[in-house]
Parts: structure tokens; C-alpha cells; sequence
């Protein structure tokens, strides 16, 4: 059975949820410590939301100094699946595994609700049991979301097609540059979003749908992604 | 003991929402000529030792890489300050 490592730092607030995520899906979670220095040989690593080290410098800055940090980066240079959401994905720019940065919402509101977010690539380790073009929906909440990029940064994502998210044209809760929700790198191993899929694999806990009200399960089709990605590995 | 006092900012032409809440707060005490805020931040770093020019050019290297996200910011000053 895989073996999925879900990190855990000082204010991280979603690990469990990750965990439970990843048990749905029918692997096995493994709780990383942020002061390991060992992934414990898993075959994929999710980096959970929540405030670690309190947000202090930037979202996700501290973080990315820590010892099982210097693993991950480690590992995902050689392939490792890497999902960063919330302030995983804060860490995964701040770490330069992804391009562009997450800074304060445009309107400086915490938000929660939940989210459309419309796929586009679905080429990679956490995205391939997506449609290209359809909309899920899976909750956000977050005050630092705004997704920003340099110019060259923002030509090189949109160019290679790394968009794995877009927030639906004006519903754009944070300001995020390009309408952009999450991204993935070259090789497609790594993938950061805001919103959080961890909140949408159970029916009775998920958002509501069209069918049922806390039906959507959305979320649970990133971590039989990367399920998809490792048996095919 | 000396510091070495690192500035960074946001960069000109990023959106920073918390100076623009401060500038609209100016407005509402009745200070519209104080036209607009940005909000920085300063780091006091105190040196157990004197600062050579190898420590502060590494201090200048640290406050790219650490202190600010060169994406965002910038550092716009590292200057010591003996007392």
C-alpha cells in the first residue's frame, strides 16, 4: 500500500485532515515531524494548511528553513510527489519549488467558502483523475492567498501551461493574479493550491452540491491522483 | 553591542493592502494631503561582535535570501548602527 508522509510544523492546523485524506483514498498516512531530517522512504509528501511558525516574516517563510524542508526539496527535485495546499503552497514558493508568491488578499479580509475552481492541467502526479475544463469544488479559507508572480514569472506559467487551477472569471476571492488557484512545476510532480481538497472527501463533511447538501467530495480525485501516479510509477 | 538595521518593502508596483487601509484611515481623520502609505518592515540585528565588511556584505546576502521574498520586496537599506 503507498505510503503518504503528511508534515506537521509548529501551527499547522490541517495534518490530520491530510491524513484522513490520504487513509480515504485507501493509503496509508505517515506523520512527518518538521524536525525530521528522514522522509521515512514515503512515496509521496503532502505539506498541510494552517499558520506555521505563526505566519511570522511571510506565510510560510520559517518553514521552509526547517530540517524536513531541506528533504523535501531534496526529494522532489528527484521526482517525489509533492502537494503543497494553503500554506503548503506558500512554502512551496517560499522553498522555490514553484514559481510566484502568496501575499496578503486584496481586499485584507480572511475568507471562507466554498470555492469553483476550474482544472486545466491534469498532467500531473495530483491532477490526472480531473477533467481538463470542468469545475470542482472544494473549501478555501485564508487570509494570504493572493497569488503573485513576477512578469517573466507569469509568462513562464502560463507558456508551459502550469496552471493546474484558475478561479472562475469574477469569482477571484483574493486578488491572485491570472485568476490563478494553484500551479504545478515542469515536471509535474509538485503541485501548491489554495483551496483545500482535504475538506472535500467525505460525504456529510464536504461542500454542498446540487444532489445533497456537504456532499462534495471533489477533493478526494487530487489523492487518487497521486494513488493513479505511483501504481503507474 | 552594534546592530545591523535591515529594511525591506513591498515592492512599488505590488498592491499592499495594509498601507492602503492606513491611507484611507488618514483620510477619514482629515488628512487627505497625506496622500498614500506603504508599510515595510525593519529587523534590528544585534552583533556579538564588530561588524566587518565580510559580516555585513553576508548580512546583505541573509536579508535577500531570508529577511525579504525578492518576488515581493526589497530590501531597501542595511546600514549598522553602533551604540
Amino acid at each position: 500500500m503507498a505510503r503518504i508522509g503528511v508534515v506537521t510544523f509548529p501551527g499547522s492546523l490541517d495534518d490530520r485532515d491530510a491524513q484522513r485524506a490520504v487513509r480515504v483514498a485507501g493509503a496509508t498516512p505517515v506523520a512527518l515531524w518538521h524536525q525530521d531530517t528522514d522522509l521515512q522512504s514515503v512515496d509521496a509528501v503532502v505539506l498541510p494548511g494552517g499558520f506555521s511558525y505563526g505566519d511570522y516574516l511571510r506565510a510560510g517563510a520559517i518553514a521552509t528553513f526547517s530540517p524536513i524542508m531541506k528533504a523535501v526539496v531534496d526529494a522532489a527535485g528527484k521526482g517525489l510527489p509533492v502537494l503543497g495546499i494553503c500554506n503548503g503552497f506558500q512554502m512551496l514558493t517560499e522553498s522555490h519549488l514553484l514559481r510566484g508568491a502568496l501575499v496578503r488578499n486584496e481586499h485584507q479580509h480572511f475568507i471562507r467558502k466554498d470555492q469553483t475552481v476550474i482544472v486545466e492541467n491534469t498532467a500531473t502526479a495530483w491532477t490526472n483523475q480531473l477533467v481538463a475544463g470542468e469545475d470542482i469544488v472544494i473549501p478555501i479559507k485564508n487570509s494570504d492567498g493572493r497569488f503573485t508572480a513576477t512578469a517573466e514569472q507569469l509568462k513562464a506559467i502560463e507558456g508551459e501551461g502550469l496552471v493546474t487551477f484558475r478561479y472562475p472569471e469574477g469569482d477571484n476571492p483574493n486578488g491572485s493574479a491570472n485568476n490563478i488557484a494553484g500551479i504545478t512545476n515542469e515536471r509535474g510532480n509538485v503541485v501548491g493550491l489554495m483551496p483545500h481538497p482535504e475538506h472535500a472527501i467525505l460525504p456529510g463533511f464536504g461542500p454542498n452540491t446540487a444532489l445533497a447538501m456537504r456532499s462534495g467530495t471533489d477533493g478526494l480525485r487530487l489523492f487518487a491522483s497521486v494513488l493513479n501516479t505511483l501504481v503507474g510509477a | 553591542m552594534p546592530k545591523i538595521v535591515v529594511e525591506v518593502m513591498p515592492k512599488p508596483e505590488l498592491l499592499d493592502p495594509q498601507g492602503k487601509a492606513v491611507g484611507g484611515a488618514l483620510t477619514r481623520i482629515g488628512r487627505p494631503e497625506l496622500a498614500s502609505v506603504r508599510i515595510g518592515k525593519r529587523f534590528e540585528v544585534v552583533v556579538e561582535q564588530p561588524v566587518t565588511d565580510t559580516l555585513l556584505a553576508e548580512v546583505r546576502e541573509i536579508a535577500v535570501e531570508m529577511f525579504s521574498n525578492p518576488i515581493i520586496e526589497d530590501v531597501v537599506s542595511v546600514v549598522v548602527e553602533e551604540n
